[in-house]
């Protein structure tokens, strides 16, 4: 890797040998315009197929708190239809994040709270089978999570 | 076009408290016709709700959402008589409008 770096006669201008580093950067997982990054992340967030990939995007972490309460059925017969309600005690502005472990696009929806509106919301979403559900809140630059298993009957993904 | 959305918002005790519901199919993508075609991805992506011009919720929506999409939340300082204006935007560029009167409790 580091043979990118050094100047090479071959180079045929300063163009292609900041092309290189470029690429050497991406190559090794960093990246050199991180707020170009940044209008990406939401839709980067949409598109992850882990859940990882949904909550790293976006750089949120999971970080259990006991403000956040989330209210999902234990049992669902139709995961296409599954009611979510998601309350947090903390004040002032915040992003609410829904998310669905096992979907193949894990985050569902994300809610912008402004101040004047109760940081509370109520919704339904698909959930393809068994398997846990996030709310991740961002307030004040700070992550916070809740997570309810639901055990589902029928996937709410495909047919049928 | 998409039907009209039911809109309803109630002022109690200085708090607004809204339901909506938007008829829409919100396609995945995933399932197929009786046939075995596919059928295509269509859902709702973006939802701004607004008072008076202020806005009081936005969300973003993915194809998880269920079909015809429910939302509830409550805002504070709506008055009877103003309007609730619910835009909504899907993945093949409709888009729908529609309002509700806050009504007393």
């Amino acid at each position: 890797m580091c043979g990118w770096f050094v100047p090479r006669p071959d180079a045929s201008s300063r163009r292609e040998a900041l092309r290189l580093m470029v690429a050497a950067l991406i190559a090794a997982g960093l990246q050199p315009w991180p707020s170009a990054r940044a209008a990406e992340n939401l839709a980067l967030a949409f598109a992850s197929g882990s859940l990882e990939g949904a909550l790293s995007a976006p750089g949120a972490t999971l970080d259990p708190s006991p403000e956040i309460h989330l209210t999902v059925p234990d049992f669902v017969e139709n995961g296409a239809v599954v009611p979510v309600e998601i309350t947090s005690q903390i004040s002032g502005p915040q992003t609410i994040f829904v998310l669905s472990e096992a979907n193949p696009f894990p985050l569902v929806a994300k809610f912008f709270v402004p101040e004047g509106t109760l940081p509370y919301v109520s919704t339904r979403i698909k959930v393809a089978q068994s398997c846990n559900i996030y709310a991740v809140v961002k307030a004040d630059g700070r992550y916070h999570s809740a997570m309810k298993a639901t055990t589902v009957t029928v996937g709410g993904c495909g047919n049928g | 076009m998409a039907e009209p959305m039911r809109i309803r918002a109630q002022s109690k005790e200085g708090v607004t408290h809204v339901h909506v519901l938007m008829p829409h199919p919100m396609e995945t993508g995933f399932r197929t016709d009786d046939a075995g075609r596919p059928i295509g991805a269509h859902y709702i992506t973006e939802v701004e709700i607004s008072v008076q011009g202020r806005t009081v919720l936005s969300a973003t929506l993915s194809r998880a959402v269920s079909q015809d999409p429910l939302l509830y939340f409550r805002f504070e300082g709506g008055r009877v008589d103003d309007t609730v204006r619910v835009v909504w935007i899907d993945t093949r560029g409709d888009r729908r409008s529609d309002e509700a009167k806050i009504l007393g409790a």
